[in-house]
């Protein structure tokens, strides 16, 4: 098995027509160049990176599972009389909407398994780009010059809302139904003067209308989408123009990139990632069921349940409206009622907070350097904590949503949960702020601790005189008296333990069960050490723009002094 | 002795008279029984002529059988101590002592009573209409497939699942507690029965072709789902992948 790297027979035959098919293009438009130098594009590897990733998967799955549905799905509100198989139903009135959903969940061939598939995907859609969004915010990766990508991030978060809200609304059901009467109609009936025009011109007329479920259709299918894919587009068109960021580490400075490159490996990477997401999508949508439309009903003005709630991603705002205090407002013949201001106001309000953060905090800052590498969020302590802080505002609005079902289920009084939602609002989110400074605080001291006196071996040591002291392993140089010199923090993780300076040896390599041919890992391990190995697999620094200089049979060289030199970090 | 209590209130189940006419005289026997066991179990909360105790129990008087049914099968009564709302628990009272219980508080003052059948008998044949009916009339409270909800401060429309068929027709009768009465006038004995069809159709995990259920509670349980189960595997993987990154 040495004869890992060495090639043993000639390119097989198809390689060689596609080389010469490549070749001729290539003498036609000069794509190569281009070509390598987007292929040899470098993207740092952290797990967190890939977070954004599965939402771009989960928008894949969901265009593609869409499509299917919209094949089956009419988004009439033409009554109809359903006689359809589900016999739970039968002889119903209904619209037209609500019987396709019913067609396709029990007659249209994998038609329940897709629209399980289309749910489950966006609520993973939706909390991926809430996952990704806090790995944005807590490293700072928003900061000059990336913060137009943070802005349509958070467009595309609230698109996400919206577009699933919509989504949900198309079957028509009781569930839905209900959902639009309280959101949709109510909180624009709630704006005065306009309100009742606003929602003349969108329902056209009375509640619910006819036209509703079209209209949303029209936006669910064609038009948000439409805009999100082009926000995608641009989003990871500057990602790619303007480079990832990276942690700080070793060989790592604002003005290169080190990681694996793009083509083939991150490629190869991305594809089975894609799996991942789709597996674990599929899988979700085989074992559980989501909104069980049949078991609703469908929608009538005249009916509504317990137990209504959005799904999570808007449940917060459900959450504002429920314990926004009954405050209403009388400004000569118009009533403000209290819907306005927790959803009209409110949510707005959020919404700008959000989209503008990276300016918002320019301005607390003062910081308006150009930043390509990234925070640890332990050393930017005041950030961490208006995060957490957020985060925690949300959770409570998310538990005010969906305090109800608390109640029922911890069996506590739900006047009692509506109370813990208005001061839990008011109290938590300060509290964790307080909480999540003061770990930052402790996390950079035991930094600095490391960096100043070494690591605790665990040896402890009797002096002559009889004090008891433990062994400090320097990180650095020592000084006379085999003190450590004390090391400047740089931004990156420090070690903490012996076993992360490699005190405990290397395990061996080898799948759970058995270990991999001795041959073979020697074989590796000696092409590792002498930099001769799949140049592919190792990790490797670009620079500003040049891509990293790489021989075509995959060997690479690292292109940091050059470049280093040559360009200013502006330009990278 | 309870099972010579069991032969009387089958005879008395065969041979009773119509309700409306029913009257303490014609059954002395069931209704002395149940006398017995009223002053043993109820009468420190209800009162001894069943006009209630200020402060520990209601009158019963003209309450009907279908309540105390419906109360004492369900473990309601005897209540062990106050509380919001006494909740559903094992029966405490033996089925001939329902009956005779439930004969003797008839006796005082009359009232509905509990249907003669029980069990499958009791089910309509239009699940649909039952379906429709129940989204009108029981949904705000117990919730689209009856898995109960919360009502204001502490109390609770209780979930439908473990109920019977009998039971579910005694509540709509008797209408306990916070839940209003369903005379025949506003539900028709049919309409009752494809009611409790409706509620036997969605639960005991019936039509559930999508796969497990979550609890039924709809955006709640699949929100958590979505978060624990889906990202929870999906970032699992994500960091897994990304340990692999750095050995290489
Ligand atoms: C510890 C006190 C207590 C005991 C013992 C008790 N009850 Fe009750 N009962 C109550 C209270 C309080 C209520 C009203 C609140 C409720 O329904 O939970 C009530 C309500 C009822 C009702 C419903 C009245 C209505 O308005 O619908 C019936 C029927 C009833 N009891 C029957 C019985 C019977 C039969 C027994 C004996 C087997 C019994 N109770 C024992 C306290 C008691
Ligand atoms: C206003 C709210 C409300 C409505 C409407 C309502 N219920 Fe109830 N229901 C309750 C409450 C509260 C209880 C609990 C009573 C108790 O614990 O004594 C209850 C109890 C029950 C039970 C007993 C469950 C058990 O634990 O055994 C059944 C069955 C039932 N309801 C069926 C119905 C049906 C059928 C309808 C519609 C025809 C209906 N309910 C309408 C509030 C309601
Ligand atoms: C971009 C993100 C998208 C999100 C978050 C989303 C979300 C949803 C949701 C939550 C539903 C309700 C499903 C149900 O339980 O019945 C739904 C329904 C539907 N979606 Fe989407 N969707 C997206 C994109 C699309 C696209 C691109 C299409 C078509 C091209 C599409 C077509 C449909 C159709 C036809 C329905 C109704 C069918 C049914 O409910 O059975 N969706 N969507």
């Amino acid at each position: 098995m040495s004869e890992l790297t060495t090639p043993t027979k000639g390119d097989p035959p198809l390689q060689k027509i596609v080389g010469q098919q490549a070749d001729e293009a290539d003498k036609r438009y000069f794509a190569a160049k281009g070509m390598r130098h987007q292929m040899n594009k470098v993207f740092p590897t952290h797990w967190s990176f890939l977070l954004g990733e599965i939402a771009l998967y989960s928008f894949i799955i969901l265009l593609l599972s869409g499509v299917y549905l919209t094949l089956f799905f009419d988004p009439s509100m033409e009554e109809v009389v359903y006689n359809g198989s589900y016999v739970g139903l039968q002889g119903m009135e209904m619209s037209r909407a609500f019987e396709s959903t019913l067609e396709i969940s029990f007659e249209v061939r994998g038609g329940l398994f897709i629209r399980q598939i289309h749910h489950w995907a966006a609520l993973i859609f939706v909390a991926a780009m809430a996952v990704h969004l806090l790995r944005v915010f807590f490293t700072g990766a928003f900061r000059r010059p990336r913060e137009l990508n943070w802005v349509l991030g958070a467009l595309l978060l609230l698109m996400g809302m919206f577009e699933g809200f919509f989504g949900y609304s198309l079957p028509d059901d009781l569930l839905s139904g209900t959902g639009i009467r309280a959101t949709l109609s109510g909180i624009v009936l709630s704006v005065p003067v306009m309100g009742t025009w606003t929602h003349w011109a969108l329902f056209g007329g009375e509640f619910p209308g006819t036209e509703i479920i079209p209209r949303l259709y029209a936006l669910h299918i064609l038009i948000i989408p439409g805009i999100m894919l082009a926000l995608i587009a641009v989003h990871l068109g500057l990602v790619w123009y303007q480079k990832h960021t990276q942690f700080p580490g070793v060989r790592r400075k604002e003005t290169n990139v080190v990681g694996i490159r793009i083509m083939p490996v991150f490629a190869l990477k991305g594809g089975a990632f894609f799996a991942v997401v789709t597996g674990v999508t599929v899988l979700m949508s085989g074992l559980f069921q989501i909104n069980a439309v049949w078991q609703i009903g469908p929608y009538n003005t005249s009916q509504v349940s317990a137990g209504v709630w959005p799904d999570w991603y808007l449940a917060w705002a459900d959450g504002i409206l429920r314990i926004w205090p009954a405050w209403e407002l009388y400004l000569g013949n118009y009533t403000i009622p209290p819907v306005f201001f927790a959803g009209a106001v409110g949510m707005p309000i959020l919404f700008t907070i959000l989209i503008a953060w990276p300016f918002i905090e320019r301005k607390l800052s003062k910081d308006t350097a150009h930043h390509n590498l990234l925070q640890r969020p332990r050393d930017v302590p005041v950030r961490t904590g208006i995060g957490v802080m957020a985060i925690m505002f949300m959770v409570m609005l998310e538990i005010s949503g969906f305090n109800d079902s608390i109640a029922y289920t911890f069996d506590i009084s739900l006047n009692a949960m509506t109370w813990v939602g208005r001061i839990g609002i008011l109290v938590v989110p300060p509290l964790s702020y307080y909480i999540a400074y003061r770990i930052c605080l402790g996390l950079q001291r035991a930094d600095r601790a490391v960096l100043e006196h070494g690591l605790e071996t665990g040896i402890i040591k009797r002096l002559p005189h009889g004090e008891f002291i433990e062994v400090h392993q320097p990180l650095g140089p020592v000084d006379d008296h085999g003190h450590p010199l004390p090391l400047e923090y740089q931004g990156a993780p420090v070690p903490k333990k012996m076993n992360e300076l490699g005190f405990a040896g290397t395990p061996v390599a080898g799948s759970w069960l058995t270990p991999d041919p001795v041959a073979e890992t020697v074989a590796l391990e000696r092409a590792r050490v002498g930099g001769h190995g799949n140049g592919a697999a190792a990790e490797v620094e670009a620079g500003n723009g040049h891509g990293a200089t790489g021989t075509p049979n995959g060997e690479v060289t690292e292109a940091g002094e050059e470049v280093e030199a040559g360009t200013a970090p502006t330009e990278r | 002795m309870s099972l010579a209590l069991m032969v009387v209130g089958g005879l008395y189940a065969l041979f009773a008279p119509e309700p409306q006419t029913a009257q303490a005289q014609d059954e002395p026997a069931l209704v002395r029984e149940g006398a017995k066991v009223y002053n043993n179990t109820c009468i420190s909360c209800h009162g001894a002529n069943l006009d209630g105790v200020e402060g520990r129990g209601p009158s019963l008087i003209g309450i009907g059988e279908a309540a105390v049914y419906f109360q004492t099968s369900t473990g309601r009564m005897p209540m062990v101590r106050q509380e919001a709302q006494a909740a559903r628990k094992p029966a405490k009272l033996s089925p001939a002592e329902i009956d005779a219980v439930g004969a003797f508080v008839q006796s005082h003052g009359g009232g509905l009573e509990s249907p003669k059948e029980s069990g499958e008998a009791l089910r309509g044949d239009n699940e649909a209409r039952g379906g429709e009916l129940f989204r009108l009339n029981c949904a705000s409270c117990h919730n689209f497939t009856g898995k109960g909800g919360a009502l204001s401060s502490g109390k609770y429309a209780p979930p439908l699942a473990q109920s019977s068929e009998k039971q579910i027709y005694a509540a709509m009768l008797s209408g306990p507690q916070n839940m209003p009465k369903f005379s025949d006038r506003q539900l028709s004995p049919e309409e009752k029965k494809d009611i409790v069809t409706y509620i036997k159709s969605v639960n005991d995990g019936n039509n559930n072709p999508g796969g497990l259920a979550l609890g039924g509670w709809g955006p709640a349980s699949e929100g958590l789902i979505g978060w624990v189960v889906g990202i929870g595997a999906i970032v699992g993987m994500t960091l897994w992948i990304g340990s692999r990154a750095g050995h290489e």
